[in-house]
Formats: C-alpha cells, sequence, structure tokens
C-alpha cells in the first residue's frame, strides 16, 4: 500500500488502488478503541438519469435513496441486526451525488467490516419487501416535509435552479416512489455498485493490510465501466427565481439567502473553490465579518446563523440562513455589504485571521471519523485529496476571494427562500 | 493514554481534567449547578447569553470573535443543560490542541482566561447588563423557546415530560417558558447572575494533552475572581418520583402536520442511575427500544411497518424512560398496541439470546465509542459531578456486561405506563 506522512496533521494515509478498480483508503488510529468504515458509491439523488449497456434510463425520483434501504436486507435477514449484534452502530445516507453506507465498532472489526462489504455489493429484493420499505420510505418523507429548514433548504434550491437535478428531493415522493419496482434496483445496483465506482475509507484501530486482503477477498473481481449520467439542459448563470415564501407552522420565520455559484470540473479547481468560497463566506457572514455582528444587534439574525459553501457535481451554491423576524431585511444588508466589499474589498487582517480559524477548524475536524472518512471519499469522487487543506487554505489569497465575490456574490445570482409562520398563529 | 484528575480547587469549585493526547483539540467547559425550578430557570438560562455578548476587555461579538479567531478558530459558546432537576449554566469551548499550531504557541492560558472573562468580566454600562444585550438575548431566548416546536419530534417528546411531570421540578424546561422569558427584567437577571456567582457549585473541566499542575495553574488565574465569601453548594439532581397512577393521563394536540408523533411516558418505579438495578435498566432500554435491533425497531417499524422511526430512551436522573415515534393519524390505536404489547413480551422473558447479547454490546460500545470524543467525556464527567458520582465509563461497562435476562425482566414489570402525548393533524 502506498503510505503518506503528514507530519503537521499527525495522521498517515494508506491508499491502494485493488485490481477491480476499488480505492481504499486507511487512516489508523492506534490510540483510540473505536473503529470506523465507510462504503460508498458515487451515486446519488441526481443520478437518475443515466445509461447502462447503451440504453437510456430515466429513473424515479427517490431511487437512490430507496435502494440504500434495501440495501440492508439479505437472504438471510437483516445486516443491520447482523451489525448491532456485535455492538456496532450501523446507519447509511443518500445525498445528491453518493450513498455511503458505514459502521462504527470498538469489537469484531473485522467481521463487522466482512457483513458492510458482503450487503452491499449482494443486493436481495422482493416483490414483497419493495412494497413494505414504500410504506416506511412514505413515513420518512412525510417526515421530513413537515421539517421546516429542509422545506426551507428545498425551496433555495428549487429558485436557484432551474434544470439541474440537485433540486429533486434525494427521498423523492411518495407518488414518485411507488413507481419502483425490484427490477428497478437491480439494475441501478448493476450500474453503480460496481468497485470501481465504489470507495473505502476506514479510520481506527486497525491494520490498513487487513482492510485490502478482505476487500479482496469479498468483492467481485472485475469493476465496471464508467455510466454517463444526464444532468438535464445547461443552467444560466443567474437565479432561476429571485424569492420563495412558504407558510408552514413554525414559531418564527425561517430563511436561506442562496447565491449560484460557477461550478468547476477540474478536482484541483474545484477543491481549491471550496475552501475558497467556505473562507469568503465567513468574510462576509461568519461571527467575526462586520456584517452578523451588525445584524446581530439589531436583533435581525441570532446564534442559529450560519453560512457555507455547497458542491455537486456541476452545481455549487454558497448559502446564508437561519431564523430571523424580517428575512428580507437580511438580504437587503447582505446586499449593501456586498456591494461595499465588491468597492473596497475585504480588510487584510480579517483575512489572515480567518484563514488561522479555517485552518485550526479543519485540523479539529480530524477528530472525527466519520469527518475524515466522509471527506476521504468526497476527496476520491471529486478527484482530489482532502489532506493538501493546510497548503490550499496558505496559499488562498485576499484578491482571490474579491473576484470570487465580485463574480458570484451579485444580486442576479441570488435567491431568497422563506418559511413563514401560518396566519392564524399567535 | 488516558488519565482523568478530578480536584477541589477551592470549597465548592471542582476541576475535572482529562489529560489525553488522542485528540487534535482541546476541550473546556464551566458549569455553574442550579436547582432546576420553575421560577428561576428562564432568568439562569438568560445569563451566559447575555455574558458570551462582550467582556471589559472585549466589549462586542465581533471583539470577541477576532480573539477567538486568532486562537485558530476556538469556540467558547453558551451552554445550558439540564441533568435531572439540576439546572447547568455555563460555557463550553473548544481550541486547538497545541501540538497542531503553526508555530506551537501556548492556546491553553488564552482560553481559559477568555473564559474566565466571559463568566467574571461582563461588559456592563451603570453597574449591570448592558440593557441592548439583556434586551436582545431575551428575544433571542423567546424566539428560542417558540422555535421547539419546530422539531416536531423533539417537541412532542418535551411536551410529553411537561405533562408527566407536572409539579415536579423535572417538568421545567431548561429554558423556561415563554411567559417566564418575556417577563424577565434586567434587574432580574443580573440578581440571578450574582446568586449563581455567589452559591452555585462551579465545575470546571479540561481535557486535552496538557499537564494537570499547567491546567490547575490556568484555571486559578482565569477564574481568580470568582468570589469566595459565600457558601457554594450542589443541587438535589436525582429526585425519582413513582407516581404511579391507576389510568395513564392522555394528552392530544392538534397541528397542520402530515406526520403524526406519539409519546408514552414510563416510570420506572424509581430506579435511576443511582439505583443498584441501574445496569439491568440501561438493557431493558436497549432490548425495548433503545437500538435498531430492538424489541419496537423491528416490530414497529420494521414488522408492521406502522413508523418511520420508534425508539424509546433513558431519563436516568429521573427514573423515567421516553417512547417516542412518528405515525399516521389513523394508526394511534394500533401503534399504541403495539408499543405496549413489546413491553408485555419482555415482562414475560420473551427475549432472545442475541436479543440480550445485543443490547449489551450496543451499550458497552457506546460506552466505549463515547471515551473517544471528547464532547462525550465532558458530557459524562459533568453527569457524574451532578450525581455525586465518580464511576468510569469502564467500569460501568463490567456491571453491564453482568446483566442477566432474569435482571431484565424484574426491571421490566416495574416499568409502567404514565402518561401518553399525541400530536395529530387538525380536523377540517
Amino acid at each position: 500500500m502506498k503510505k503518506q506522512i503528514f507530519e503537521k496533521l499527525g495522521e498517515t494515509l494508506y491508499t491502494e488502488v485493488l485490481e477491480n478498480g476499488l480505492t481504499v483508503y486507511v487512516v489508523p488510529k492506534p490510540e483510540f478503541g473505536k473503529s470506523y468504515a465507510f462504503f460508498a458509491t458515487r451515486y446519488g439523488g441526481m443520478d437518475t438519469k443515466f445509461r447502462l449497456n447503451g440504453t437510456w434510463y430515466d429513473t424515479p425520483a427517490g431511487i437512490a435513496h430507496f435502494l440504500e434501504h434495501k440495501m440492508f436486507d439479505t437472504e438471510d435477514g437483516n445486516a443491520l441486526q447482523d451489525l448491532a449484534a456485535n455492538g456496532a452502530s450501523p446507519n447509511a445516507f443518500t445525498a445528491n451525488s453518493m450513498t455511503g453506507y458505514y459502521f462504527e465498532s470498538t469489537e469484531k472489526f473485522e467481521e463487522n467490516l466482512k457483513i458492510l462489504l458482503r450487503f452491499v455489493s449482494i443486493p436481495y429484493f422482493t416483490r414483497e419487501s419493495v412494497d413494505k420499505e414504500q410504506g416506511i420510505i412514505g413515513q420518512e418523507i412525510r417526515m421530513i416535509e413537515d421539517d421546516p429548514n429542509w422545506r426551507c433548504y428545498m425551496a433555495l434550491v428549487e429558485s436557484l435552479y432551474v434544470n439541474h437535478p440537485v433540486r429533486t428531493s434525494v427521498a423523492g415522493t411518495v407518488e414518485s416512489i411507488r413507481h419502483i419496482t425490484a427490477d428497478t434496483l437491480y439494475a441501478c445496483h448493476k450500474a453503480f455498485y460496481h468497485p470501481a465506482n465504489m470507495v473505502l475509507t476506514v479510520a481506527g484501530n486497525v491494520d490498513p493490510e487487513r482492510v485490502c486482503a478482505l476487500a479482496r477477498e469479498l468483492l467481485p473481481k472485475e469493476g465496471g465501466a464508467p455510466i454517463p449520467r444526464n444532468y438535464g439542459e445547461e443552467e444560466p448563470d443567474h437565479a432561476g427565481e429571485g424569492e420563495r415564501i412558504l407558510k408552514m407552522e413554525v414559531a418564527t420565520p425561517l430563511f436561506y439567502l442562496g447565491y449560484k455559484v460557477d461550478p468547476q470540473t477540474d478536482g484541483k479547481a474545484r477543491y481549491r473553490q471550496a475552501l475558497l468560497g467556505n473562507l469568503v463566506c465567513e468574510a462576509v457572514f461568519g461571527t467575526s465579518s462586520p456584517l452578523y455582528t451588525s445584524l446581530y444587534e439589531k436583533g435581525l439574525i441570532n446564534k442559529n446563523f450560519s453560512a457555507s459553501y455547497e458542491e455537486e457535481p456541476g452545481a455549487a451554491f454558497l448559502l446564508a440562513g437561519g431564523e430571523s423576524r424580517d428575512p428580507k431585511a437580511v438580504r437587503a444588508a447582505a446586499e449593501a455589504e456586498l456591494a461595499r466589499l465588491s468597492r473596497e474589498g475585504i480588510a487584510s487582517d480579517l483575512w489572515e485571521r480567518l484563514k488561522k480559524a479555517a485552518y485550526g477548524n479543519a485540523v479539529r475536524g480530524l477528530n472525527s471519523f466519520e469527518s475524515i472518512c466522509v471527506s476521504l471519499a468526497q476527496g476520491h469522487f471529486a478527484e482530489e485529496s482532502f489532506f493538501s487543506f493546510p497548503e490550499v487554505y496558505g496559499s488562498l489569497t485576499k484578491e482571490e476571494g474579491e473576484v470570487f465575490l465580485r463574480t458570484c456574490l451579485t444580486p442576479e445570482r441570488s435567491a431568497l427562500s422563506v418559511v413563514e409562520p401560518k396566519e392564524d398563529q399567535g | 493514554m488516558t488519565h482523568v484528575t478530578r480536584k477541589e480547587l477551592r470549597p465548592g469549585v471542582f476541576l475535572t481534567a482529562v489529560q489525553t493526547k488522542k485528540f487534535k483539540s482541546a476541550l473546556f467547559s464551566v458549569t455553574l449547578l442550579a436547582p432546576l425550578n420553575e421560577a428561576q430557570a428562564s432568568s439562569n438560562a438568560l445569563v451566559p447569553y447575555i455574558l458570551r455578548r462582550g467582556t471589559r476587555e472585549h466589549p462586542n461579538l465581533e471583539s470577541i470573535s477576532a480573539v477567538l479567531d486568532e486562537l485558530y478558530g476556538g469556540t467558547l459558546e453558551p451552554m445550558v443543560r439540564k441533568k435531572g432537576e439540576t439546572q447547568c449554566i455555563g460555557f463550553a469551548g473548544s481550541f486547538l490542541d497545541e501540538g497542531y499550531t503553526l508555530e506551537n504557541e501556548p492556546l491553553l492560558e488564552s482560553a481559559a482566561r477568555l473564559m474566565g472573562d466571559l463568566l467574571l468580566h461582563p461588559f456592563t454600562t451603570e453597574g449591570g447588563f448592558s440593557p441592548d444585550y439583556f434586551r436582545g438575548e431575551r428575544d433571542n431566548l423567546v424566539s428560542r423557546i417558540r422555535a421547539q416546536m419546530n422539531e416536531k419530534r423533539q417537541y412532542s417528546v418535551q411536551q410529553l415530560v411537561r405533562h408527566m411531570c407536572r409539579g415536579e421540578a423535572y417538568g421545567v424546561d431548561k429554558y423556561g417558558t415563554e411567559a417566564s422569558a418575556r417577563a424577565l427584567t434586567p434587574e432580574g437577571v443580573w440578581s440571578a447572575y450574582h446568586t449563581l456567582l455567589n452559591t452555585a457549585q462551579v465545575e470546571l473541566y479540561y481535557c486535552g494533552s496538557a499537564e494537570f499542575d499547567r491546567v490547575e495553574k490556568a484555571f486559578l488565574d482565569g477564574f481568580a475572581d470568582l468570589p469566595k465569601k459565600g457558601e457554594r453548594s450542589a443541587p438535589a439532581c436525582v429526585v425519582p418520583s413513582k407516581g404511579k397512577q391507576a389510568e395513564p393521563q392522555v394528552v392530544e394536540e392538534a397541528m397542520d402536520v402530515t406526520q403524526g408523533k406519539l409519546a408514552m411516558g414510563f416510570r420506572t418505579d424509581g430506579i435511576t442511575v443511582l439505583s443498584r438495578e441501574y445496569p439491568a435498566l440501561l438493557v431493558f432500554n436497549a432490548v425495548y427500544g433503545g437500538t435498531t435491533t430492538s424489541k419496537l425497531f423491528m416490530n414497529v417499524r420494521e414488522k408492521l411497518s406502522l413508523c418511520y422511526f420508534a425508539s424509546s430512551m433513558l431519563e436516568k436522573s429521573k427514573g423515567i424512560m421516553l417512547v417516542s415515534s412518528g405515525i399516521e393519524f389513523d394508526k394511534y390505536q394500533q401503534a399504541r398496541e403495539e408499543i405496549m404489547a413489546q413491553l408485555e413480551a419482555v415482562s414475560e422473558g420473551a427475549v432472545e439470546e442475541w436479543e440480550l447479547v445485543g443490547a449489551i454490546r450496543s451499550i458497552v460500545s457506546a460506552l466505549t465509542a463515547a471515551q473517544d470524543s471528547q464532547g462525550g467525556l465532558e458530557d459524562y464527567w459533568l453527569g457524574q459531578a451532578v450525581t455525586g458520582q465518580t464511576e468510569t465509563p469502564a467500569a460501568l461497562c463490567d456491571r453491564v456486561e453482568k446483566v442477566t435476562l432474569e435482571d431484565v425482566v424484574s426491571v421490566s414489570k416495574r416499568v409502567s405506563l404514565d402518561t401518553i402525548y399525541f400530536l395529530k393533524g387538525q380536523e377540517d
């Protein structure tokens, strides 16, 4: 295995690409009691239209997430139970462009890893089990539909984007999931769950060579071909619509203010822009920014206010949000501040301080095995090394931040989504 | 290796230091322990939020943030927690461990000093809290309380506890009520602040790579101005109540939601974290509804597809167990019966070997994993301090390993339904 030592970070990374195309990353943490394994495919809620063996498929919204639920079924029962019986805490998530399965355990790591590798690579669905899952996922969809924060987030993404599938909900709708069958699930598994489209990342008290050996032993000997995906017509630079307002059972209005950013395709450029985007977020909206203090002192935002940069293949945006009695006033203040920053630039001392803080936060993030494993997988799919962040942060210039701000954080590229309390509430 | 030292620095002021090199950060906290009660909950809860707005030296948010940025993006945030019938008020923060700074700069002393300043040297005007800061944070507290209804699962459990423990201190929310928060005055909160400073037991906490002596000195310096006169005491935290009633009370509330929330509260017949039977109670909860292999998950969710989630959790310092589930409105009766039927099953001993083993493994694993998380460690040791215990997670694991099926069955027979809360949709 390839061994890289990141001395300043106190981390060692082992990497190997297996014969079947699977990349394995291991970060040993001998001083810890627990271990964490993350097995992910480059396939998520966005990937509903794809080509397999020459045929274009148009699958129902929510299928990647549905598949994630069904993967836990095995011929002998349920992998969740097998892992839990070993004291492991297993779970999974489906994001826009990734589906990941993981467990954390303090005992029987190898046995648990075997279970993980097996259940994710061997599909087992029946008509009855698919029908039953529609009830469970239907309830999950209803639950998130009652979540004002999620609704507000989706309203923002739907406003910013016109075509890109990032605007469809990962879980789909109660209606769309009705069209999912065992056959479609098998086709999606075949297309996306082959080793060359996947990554295995492990952090913990483990032997890297053993991790590779088990992956070699248990996974298919051959990987598949890359799968072309269709993300729709080209997106305009500007936001699709400027504002969207929903009414729900909430006490205080919630809002997201978003800015559509030009996505990068090359791995290095993508990673650099992600770190730059986060730093610009801090400079404009962060707790040390002049805007934050002014909004907070006026009672327009509270401690729930936060901002971040998000990106998917073909889509990138910056968003800031929280609770506010007057989200439109927050937007007006943000626009005035962005206009000022475009004219006057970002204060040099603030920029340097923020870089130091961002570096510290990123290093502190390495406490979390989950964060290490998920970041390594994301970096892998984006074709850039996650552990390069100290060098990238060190090299980000204020001028670069200002160009980004002037180009992307403009009124035409912005949208505001608000969840307001229903009128009849006190 | 991890080494835990606990020392009474001054009467009623304790330092717990966990020395370890395994983390990239150092975690700090200061917590004042007050009895939870309706009259004081809101004013106590407001105190750290006002204090966080400014100190004598750093009078506003922007200047505090600038200091934190210079300390490699450290955080120091107000913390209000409820542990049993104790309200825990203070600050917790995370700083980069010094070994990972770019030039090996010391951060411990600066962090301890900033935390001490936040608690002891607030920005004041005319001998009291700044009226702007008071007003702003009182309004925030009111919104925070009102916003509790946004997250319906948590809200349903909170409402359950409020109804179930009406008349007991445990029924009071850690932030108090909207009405009590609205009624706060600057003078009232200023006086609550001084009562806390003068009479509350103080828990200082550090977890990081520094040696104990250096940590002790940093905290003694940072908190040198902590008042020395008054008598500090720890409030009664574990106050179990048997409260057995013949018929469970049922509370329903209607809102415009698409999914119903059924929450059911049980009494443990006085078994709490201090009881001999506590390990058995832990295992019982894991078998019944605490894990993804539990009876509730397997039957209510997986077998009957009645809901997306169904789980149980313990309030260990109070001696109650709370079941929470999300269901369709018309499944109320069926879900309620199934939740009771699964409790019945445990009492009849219908627990298979793998269920018992799985439950024990999951508890041991959670306790072991908590030692790998700085936040988990802090919360564990604060919980121990509040309940006057010193048992390590490893020692508790040993007791859990010894729990038998008979122990679980015997505990389950003592658990009784007290209150049902159902959040349903609005009828048109």
